[in-house]
């Protein structure tokens, strides 16, 4: 019978039903960080387990990093003790750091997929909900609670039910100016916040074919933006390409081999979904969001939606985000003043981001009054940015360069919104207080956005700023 | 390891109106710079209930006739956004001992499930003719059922579901999995021994 890859991946790595009727699932890789991992520490010690297989779970440090200062102790005492936390119980379980000193530090999506740890055919697992980016590579790859992070530490394994599979193709080619962010914008736009609830995405179609391995990536990482907790693209030669001669990566007597097995994995051609759902490259525009999660949103050139004009269970919602943010409903959301413009997070923080952000900045400045953050997701990212000359393109433009972490995408750093102030973020969240000021405001654009309204000081069409046509 | 089987929660509830109620507002980030749980639950809605100068926002939470509720009520896709248990311990921790929603967000559910609160899922006019109930009278007695799969306040029920799985789990006293996962070790590593990826590290 022909299968998809999350059924072949589910049964490689299926060890029991349980008596409630769960599947215990291997789970071949772990992820973890210094916010959801301690208490399940405590957990373990609480109950005299062990780790069961140290060697595959990786930790690294990216939520609450300072991302202007790397000298330790932190300034932030609470940071600080996170960090020594982590650190201690690496050292105790003997579980491989990614620390700051490594120079191989990062957002753990950023950092499991640059050193190879993330690869086709595998589970995953991190107390952390964009785990879903990892499906970029064919991994099926879950954001889990910290109980579950005791439940991996201690067995390798998780309670887990099969989600059922949603095919989405995306078929075309996208306009210039128009991102895998706005693909996935678009998506949950239109499937809805809690559309994907049940479900794995699996995303594909000539659009996908196409794509970089980082922009899968950006699109896999919000899929539990959609609700679904599950995303993933079936490997192939783009996945292969990335993943060669990275440090984790199979090496060069294994390669053939491995490549052969992860091929295997992808979904059988004739295999059959729960759901289909088709959309087309080219009826998807630059999408930003106008509202309070990120479903609620529109192209550049359209309106602020009028809630009377909405399904009437999407009403309320919408009354309360547009007194949040403070928009007229039925007007342009293009000309809306921007105080912050933030580019990074594990959404939009690697290299290919830079890298096209920068060929359109250089040589521009940013606008008076607006900070414009610049966060490389990883150590790795940024190392590598420098010896390009993009940092110093960023900084001549006004922009901040700064170190690897998660930032402004959640408050829990000092990267963080004041009062009422409105950003222009390339993250993946836009719900209330989400940036760190609980009146806040936050628009979600993909990172060439983020530029023009960095540049311009408001919400506006990038194509427009940079010429793109 | 033996748990609590639960089959029944008994206790006043409070109607918390939202769709898509995330986790970020269920407990703002900055809340979980911390490494343990405790204390978390009176962070529960915080940024909600809580101007920034610490006055007091209108917020059911904040109403005294709603004290000690056992129950939140709340609209759809209850708990979605980030895979921080730190937001079903704060409500625990708060006190909450169930939560009913028209729908839930699946880690949310998840985590909630393993640490012993029921998440129910009820049709939208019935949790408004509930909260009706309880606007009426705070005082007014919910009990949740999970084996009759209802809710019953004052003379009125209403059927109120769990997944099969997650309804075994709970009545049975087995909504922490930790110790059926341990059971079988050397499965795991049978199964472990077979994945080329998993023998090469």
């Amino acid at each position: 019978m022909s299968k998809t890859l999350l059924d072949k991946v589910w049964e490689a790595h299926t060890v029991r039903k349980l008596p409630n009727g769960a599947t215990q699932l291997l789970i071949g890789t772990h992820l973890i960080h210094e916010v959801t991992s301690p208490q399940a520490f405590g957990m373990l010690r609480d109950l005299g387990l062990k780790v069961l297989y140290p060697q595959r779970t990786f930790a690294t440090v990216d939520h609450i990093v300072p991302t202007d200062e790397r000298e330790e102790p932190f300034s932030d005492p609470l940071a600080d003790e996170m960090i020594k936390a982590l650190r201690a119980n690496c050292d105790e379980f003997g579980i491989k750091f990614f620390d700051l000193p490594t120079g191989a530090q990062g957002i753990v999506h950023i950092v499991g997929p640059e050193q190879g740890i993330t690869q086709p055919g595998t589970t995953i697992a991190c107390g952390d909900s964009h785990t879903s980016t990892h499906g970029a590579f064919g991994a099926i790859a879950f954001g889990i609670g910290t109980s579950q992070v005791r439940d991996v530490l201690a067995t390798q394994t998780m309670a887990l039910h099969k989600p059922k599979v949603r095919r989405i193709n995306v078929d075309g080619k996208l306009a210039p100016g128009v991102y895998a962010k706005d693909v996935i914008l678009h998506i949950i736009r239109k499937l809805g916040v809690n559309g994907g609830i049940g479900y794995a995405y699996e995303y594909g179609g000539s659009t996908f074919d196409n794509f970089t391995q980082e922009e899968r990536m950006t699109v896999c990482n919000m899929s539990i933006e959609g609700g679904a907790r599950v995303g993933y693209v079936n490997p192939d030669d783009t996945t292969f390409d990335y993943l060669k001669g990275r440090p984790f990566a199979p090496k060069a007597e294994e390669w053939d081999a491995a490549v052969a097995r992860w091929r295997s994995f992808a979904s059988d051609p004739d295999a059959t979904y729960d759901d289909v759902v088709n959309f087309r490259a080219e009826d998807i525009g630059p999408t930003i969001t106008w509202g309070i999660n990120p479903g609620q949103a529109i192209f550049i050139d359209e309106n602020v939606p009028t809630p009377a004009e909405l399904p009437e269970k999407d009403r309320a919602t919408a009354e309360e985000a547009l007194v949040h943010m403070n928009l007229a409903p039925g007007k342009p959301i293009k000309g809306t003043k921007v105080d912050v413009a933030f580019l990074g997070s594990c959404t939009n923080g690697r290299l290919s981001d830079l890298t096209e952000v920068a060929r359109f900045v250089k040589g521009r400045k940013v606008k008076d009054g607006v900070k414009a953050i610049v966060v490389p997701g990883s150590q790795g990212v940024s190392q590598i940015a420098e010896k390009m000359g993009l940092a110093e393109i960023f900084r001549d433009a006004g922009f901040e360069w700064r170190g690897a972490g998660c930032s402004m995408c959640l408050g829990m750093n000092p990267d963080k919104l004041v009062g009422h102030q409105l950003c222009a973020s390339s993250s993946n969240r836009n719900f209330k207080g989400r940036q760190g000021s609980p009146t806040g405001r936050t628009v979600l654009m993909s990172p060439i956005m983020v530029a023009a309204a960095a540049l311009t000081g408001e919400i506006t069409d990038a194509r427009e700023v940079f010429d793109i046509k | 390891m033996a748990l609590e089987k639960i089959t029944q929660v008994t206790g006043r509830g409070v109607y918390v109106p939202g769709e898509d109620i995330d986790t970020d507002r269920i407990i703002p980030a900055r809340f979980m710079k911390c490494i343990t749980f405790d204390g978390l639950g009176e962070f529960a809605f915080y940024d909600e209930r809580k101007a920034a100068d610490g006055s007091l926002k209108p917020h059911p939470l904040n109403e005294e006739r709603y004290v000690g509720a056992k129950f939140l009520l709340s609209g759809s896709n209850f708990g979605c956004g980030s895979s921080r248990e730190h937001a079903p311990q704060a409500l625990y921790r708060y006190g909450f001992r169930a939560v009913i929603a028209e729908s839930f967000a699946e880690i949310f559910f998840g985590n909630s499930i393993t640490l012993g609160m029921p998440c129910a899922v009820m049709a939208h006019d019935d949790i408004q003719a509930l909260a009706g109930l309880i606007e009426s009278d705070p005082a007014i007695l919910i009990t949740l059922d999970l084996l009759e799969g209802k809710v019953t306040a004052a003379d009125m029920d209403f059927p109120a579901t769990l997944p099969p799985h997650a309804k075994e789990a709970l009545v049975q006293g087995k909504w922490d999995a930790i110790a059926d996962l341990l059971e079988s070790v050397d499965e795991i590593k049978n199964v472990a021994s077979g994945l080329a990826y998993f023998k090469a590290a």
